[in-house]
């Protein structure tokens, strides 16, 4: 693979028995890159992405991500990458501080390590008086904040955004953009997936999945003028109909 | 080994924050044996007891005589027939009754032996032993004294327990208590903490994460063992220093045990997260799936032996069954090893036939 692509897929399926959720995905990211990836539910983006972390096999294709073959080096895939989900996974019973502690541990960070760049962190995210408080006591835009930076703290290749923004309002979204835009520019590549089509603008390239299968990518303007869409919901709504018509 | 002992660390700190989760730990054990063992009454204390003498001598009036004067029974009635015993016990007047044969100084002087009965009231196991032992030896003590020089002469004591025939020991509250708790503690926490896991989405990142699934479930696992063991410990401990229970088989052995059955509630415990998704389910399969059974199909409160029959071949199939046996005749018995090595075995297969199902059903929903 060329060192420019971070996530390379080719031929990608993936079956359940008689069904397929992944037919025949092919798609590259780029190093930092911001790449959006879009479908309504049970399109099958969640089975793509769980391959994609090594969670479980493809049926067949070629999947490589940061470097490493999902099919034999799933454990040096892990140890590169970042993951976030939809519910801001932290332990609500831990305080910050231990929350970030426990994540940098499993990925074995040294102490010492983890104490200095707790430190960027909390100067960073001006979360002095946070660092200690339970999580559960948090706002919900600090968890996802507090989220994604334990997501990337290992500083990992590329990090996976699972609807990271879901019941999130518009300015603490915004803000979160931020977080990641930042990210993008320390060399980390983002895989995200959403619902918010306004989100889908702020990323460099899309591909919008239906059916289990990639129906359009490109980057938001390639995307609009193809559809002749004035935004990426007009972009969806067409391609949701087209899928409507063949059923 | 530093990542595990990082996901060891959160564990521990998910058990000492939560206040319900060290209360079922440290307290519920405490009061439960505090409880079972206020009920024992460990001294014989002006036990009541009625006599009736069909012989009506000089012997037997004077082991009767000799009985009252000792510190802790008092004679109290008198009877005629076996009815009067009867309803005596019913009415709780006596706790113990004495029956001597008709001849009994002629038998004794002739036949060399005479036969006495003692009956209790065996409800109440603990009492009834020790009231048996005490009464044997008193009319023992007189019958040596009345012995002749040349020859040696016995007198028969035949005790029976009356309304429950088997002595189902009262200091099977100990191992039971431990059966309940280590099956509590084991198999309905540790099987909480990994369906914990799975509602708020955190397993989806520990499984992301560098950890190998064996360290996660190790991690799961591990703190629920060694408090397991502590508590195992402890009851032993508070059972046999507050109330007197015995230890009389190796300490080792009764560890082992103890140990084999934590495995097994573990692996239980494991089989459970394996096929439940929320904590209410895992905590409704373990109330009703784990801990009834382990109370009234295991032998602790009901004598399996007086069961409906479709009950006892059920309770071929309740872990705590075998651990009960197994932990009794360490105990109480003091029996080894030799004796206990099938309950062991039992206990060994359970465990790994319930991994194996774990496992299967995990690597399916990995798949």
């Amino acid at each position: 693979m060329s060192v420019e692509n971070i996530i390379e897929v080719e031929n990608l399926v993936k079956k359940f028995g008689d069904f397929t959720a992944n037919d025949d995905l092919t798609f590259s990211v780029k190093k930092s890159e911001i790449f959006g990836f879009l479908g309504a539910n049970g399109a099958g983006k969640t089975t793509a992405i769980k391959i994609l972390c090594g969670l479980s096999f493809p049926t067949s294709g070629k999947v490589n991500v940061a470097g490493f073959d999902v099919y034999k080096q799933r454990n040096k895939i892990k140890q590169n990458i970042g993951y976030m989900s939809q519910g801001f996974s932290l332990y609500d019973d831990l305080t910050v501080r231990e929350n970030i502690e426990f994540y940098a541990g499993i990925y074995g960070i040294k102490r010492k390590l983890i104490r200095i760049r707790f430190e960027e962190l909390v100067e960073k995210l001006q979360i002095h008086d946070l660092k200690n408080k339970f999580v559960r006591d948090l706002p919900l835009g600090w968890k996802q904040k507090i989220a994604f930076s334990v997501a990337i703290f290992h500083k990992p290749k590329v990090v996976f955004l699972d609807e990271p923004t879901s019941g999130v309002d518009p300015i603490t979204r915004r803000q979160f953009w931020d977080l990641i835009y930042e990210a993008v520019e320390s060399g980390i590549t983002v895989f995200v997936t959403t619902h918010y089509m306004d989100e889908a603008e702020y990323c460099d390239r899309i591909s919008i999945m239906v059916d289990g299968k990639i129906d359009a990518m490109g980057t938001p303007k390639e995307l609009k003028q193809k559809f002749n869409a004035q935004n990426m919901d007009d972009v969806f709504i067409k391609l949701a109909r087209k899928a409507e018509n063949i059923e | 080994m530093k990542r595990f002992l990082a996901f060891l660390t959160k564990e521990f700190l998910h058990i000492f924050r939560d206040v319900r989760t060290m209360m079922i730990l440290f307290l519920i054990p405490v009061f439960q044996i505090l409880i079972f063992g206020y009920v024992i009454k460990n001294e014989v204390k002006d036990a009541k007891v009625g006599v009736l003498d069909l012989s009506g001598d000089v012997m037997t009036a004077g082991i009767v005589s000799k009985l009252d004067a000792a510190n802790d029974i008092e004679i109290v009635k008198s009877f005629y027939n076996y009815e009067e015993i009867e309803s005596a016990f019913r009415s709780n007047e006596i706790k113990a009754a004495i029956v001597f044969e008709s001849d009994f100084a002629d038998n004794f002087t002739k036949e060399k032996n005479a036969n006495m009965q003692i009956l209790l009231d065996a409800s109440d196991p603990n009492l009834a032993n020790l009231l048996n032992a005490y009464i044997s030896a008193i009319s023992a003590n007189y019958a040596r004294e009345h012995n002749s020089a040349e020859s040696v002469i016995d007198v028969s004591i035949e005790p029976r327990m009356l309304y429950n025939e088997n002595l189902v020991s009262a200091y099977m509250f100990v191992p039971g208590t431990m059966a309940l708790i280590l099956m509590v503690i084991t198999a309905l926490m540790s099987s909480i903490s990994i369906v914990r896991e799975k509602e708020i989405g955190t397993m989806e990142i520990l499984l992301v994460s560098p950890l190998r699934p064996i360290q996660i479930v190790l991690g799961k696992l591990a703190p629920y063992a060694i408090l397991s063991v502590i508590n195992a410990i402890s009851i032993i401990l508070i059972g046999n220093v507050v109330f007197g229970v015995p230890v009389l088989g190796s300490p080792f052995v009764l560890l082992l045990v103890s140990f084999i059955f934590i495995l097994m509630a573990l692996s239980l415990g494991l089989l459970i997260s394996s096929i439940t998704k929320t904590q209410q389910v895992a905590m409704f399969i373990s109330m009703f799936g784990l801990l009834l059974p382990t109370m009234l199909l295991s032998g602790f409160i009901f004598p399996i032996e007086n069961m409906p029959v479709a009950l006892q071949y059920f309770s071929y199939i309740v872990p705590a069954k075998y651990f009960l046996i197994a932990i009794k005749s360490v105990m109480l018995k003091g029996l080894g090893l030799a004796f206990i090595w099938k309950e062991l075995l039992v206990l060994l297969i359970m465990t790994a036939v319930f991994i194996g199902i774990s496992v299967k059903k995990f690597k399916i929903r990995l798949d």
